[in-house]
């Protein structure tokens, strides 16, 4: 048994490096679900959603127990609720929330999305009832997550439906106030949503996909720090190569598991996303990456430099080692979901300026990051139209998934729990953005010539 | 199918005795073993062919960790090919 080594490697990954599957994430598309008859739409949807994912669980902890490697979460995404929902006459769909989360509930999966909305140019009716409802859906709800995409490269900003999604995100903040908000750790909103994206919360199945499908995401955030700590103070090339390495071996194990899941499942298999997906635990984290490259403190001077090479190299070692990379596939920089961010944000080297531009280099944007409770809507709208023209100039999938913690005030802090963590509550600037946001109708697409 | 079992902790008298006892009795072939001690631990691997396993993959794997437990190390059976997709092209 020459290979005693690799194997040691491999099962040291796990171990000790928190190696990990991050989701399997069934996609089902609900197009077949509509109905002029509210109640009976419902029930098309909760019979497909169990009738599909029947398995999902079982299959994912056999394929745990078979490799040998932990499978966090099995989810389950779906088609854009708006856009089934709205062929009834509802004037609310709170009650579609519920019964998806009913459906997610009866086979077992850790999350749900696709109660979501694509507004990149324009509301069509089911769009405004759809948003209306998220608040009270998020109130009402366990496992649901729901998205917005208010932006495109190819259609511009809709800062009409940016004003609004400032007014949910308070309203979701306030609704769930005896829980920290945590209604918007389960929101998110997007410019260039992908449409097979595994993760939460901004998870949803496409209308372009196939009826169902399976995506699956890794992870492995500290398997690629602990191969950075063998090459300390060798050039930028050997980093480079370093993390490719890693990422193509972390690529082919979900590969291997993708593929099995498919099989099993007799599901097509879709994408496998390359993200390194960060924990609160120690030893998970893509600021302590950033640290070992040679930054102090996640914040500091050349972080985003950092960031850039680390997710390129993420890409390019994981390319060649699956054969359909898609979903969002970069590095994660979510606040309260690292604990080496955490620490950042407590150290004073991490502000929300600073995640903005770290947010132009890699996937996918601000990210769980807890503000004052009293921060204006019109603030938490700029904050998204800045980071949505980020996405559209630059043509990549930007994000928002922020949470006006309510009651709170910088400095303070709000604990989550499981994979959401904990976070700082991070100030914002004290300046109006009032005027800005009142203005409303759309920021057209941008030229895709002449760029500089 | 063939399975790595992966047992590593602090060495001591019957270690392999105990895990083999099990395999035999469930009718696990072993192909190969490798075994050192590694920073005063005892680390083994066995290459191991479960075509003819009279119980399931799990039953196994919780039966591996029992037994593991009793003489203080970890036990670990894992499908051969999660190895061979990370580091073999």
């Amino acid at each position: 048994m020459n290979e005693f080594n690799k194997i040691m490697e491999t099962i040291k990954m796990i171990e000790k490096e928190n190696l990990d599957i991050r989701t399997i994430t069934m996609g089902i598309s609900l197009l077949d679900c509509c109905s002029s008859d509210g109640k009976e739409s419902r029930q098309k949807i909760y019979d497909k959603i169990t009738k599909k994912a029947e398995n999902l669980v079982k299959v994912g902890n056999q394929i745990e127990t078979k490799y040998g490697i932990p499978i966090i979460n099995k989810r389950i995404s779906v088609t854009p609720i708006s856009l089934i929902a709205q062929a009834s006459n509802d004037t609310n769909y709170v009650e579609y929330a519920k019964v998806i989360d009913k459906a997610a509930k009866t086979v077992g999966v850790d999350f749900i999305g696709g109660f979501s909305s694509l507004v990149q140019k324009g509301y069509s009716k089911g769009d405004k009832l759809l948003i209306d409802s998220i608040p009270q859906a998020l109130y009402e709800t366990e496992k649901l997550c729901s998205s917005v995409n208010i932006g495109d490269t190819k259609s511009g900003i809709n800062m009409d439906a940016v004003k609004h999604m400032g007014e949910i995100i308070k309203k979701t903040a306030y609704l769930t106030r005896n829980n920290n908000s945590i209604g918007c750790a389960k929101l998110v909103v997007f410019s260039n949503a992908v449409e097979d994206n595994p993760f939460m919360a901004g998870a949803f199945h496409g209308v372009g996909e196939a009826d169902s499908v399976i995506n699956v995401g890794v992870s492995g955030p500290g398997v690629v720090k602990a191969a950075l700590e063998k090459v300390k103070g060798e050039s930028f090339d050997t980093v480079s190569e370093t993390i490719k390495k890693t990422s193509f071996k972390i690529t082919r194990a979900g590969q291997l598991v993708a593929n099995e899941a498919s099989k099993l499942l007799d599901v097509p298999f879709g994408i496998l996303d390359l993200s390194l997906a960060p924990t609160p635990a120690v030893g998970d984290s893509v600021a302590r990456i950033l640290e070992e490259i040679g930054i102090e403190n996640c914040g500091g001077h050349g972080t985003t430099a950092a960031l850039a090479l680390l997710n390129d190299a993420v890409k390019k070692g994981g390319i060649m080692a699956s054969s359909h990379v898609g979903g969002l596939s970069g590095a994660f920089i979510p606040v309260s979901e690292d604990e080496g961010m955490i620490n950042a944000v407590k150290a004073g080297s991490l502000n929300i300026e600073k995640l903005e531009a770290m947010t132009c280099v890699c996937s996918v944007g601000l990210d769980m990051i807890a503000i004052p409770g009293d921060t204006p809507s019109s603030t938490i709208s700029a904050i998204i139209a800045d980071e949505a023209a980020i996405g559209v100039i630059n043509k990549k999938t930007t994000a928002v998934r922020i949470i006006p913690a309510y009651g709170k005030t910088a400095g303070d802090e709000i604990k989550f729990g499981g994979l959401l963590g904990k976070a700082p509550i991070m100030a914002v600037s004290k300046f109006s953005s009032e005027n800005f946001i009142q203005r409303g109708g759309r920021i057209p697409a941008p030229v895709h010539s002449f760029k500089n | 199918m063939k399975a790595v079992i992966t047992v590593i902790g602090k060495d001591k008298i019957g270690i392999i005795s105990k895990v083999t006892t099990v395999l035999s009795k469930e009718k696990v072939n072993i192909l190969d073993i490798s075994q050192t001690i590694l920073q005063d631990y005892f680390t083994m691997l066995m290459l191991v062919d479960l075509t003819k396993l009279n119980i399931s993959l799990n039953q196994l794997n919780n039966i591996l960790n029992k037994e593991g437990k009793k003489v203080g190390v970890s036990v670990k059976i894992q499908h051969e090919d999660i190895f061979n997709a990370m580091h073999k092209l």
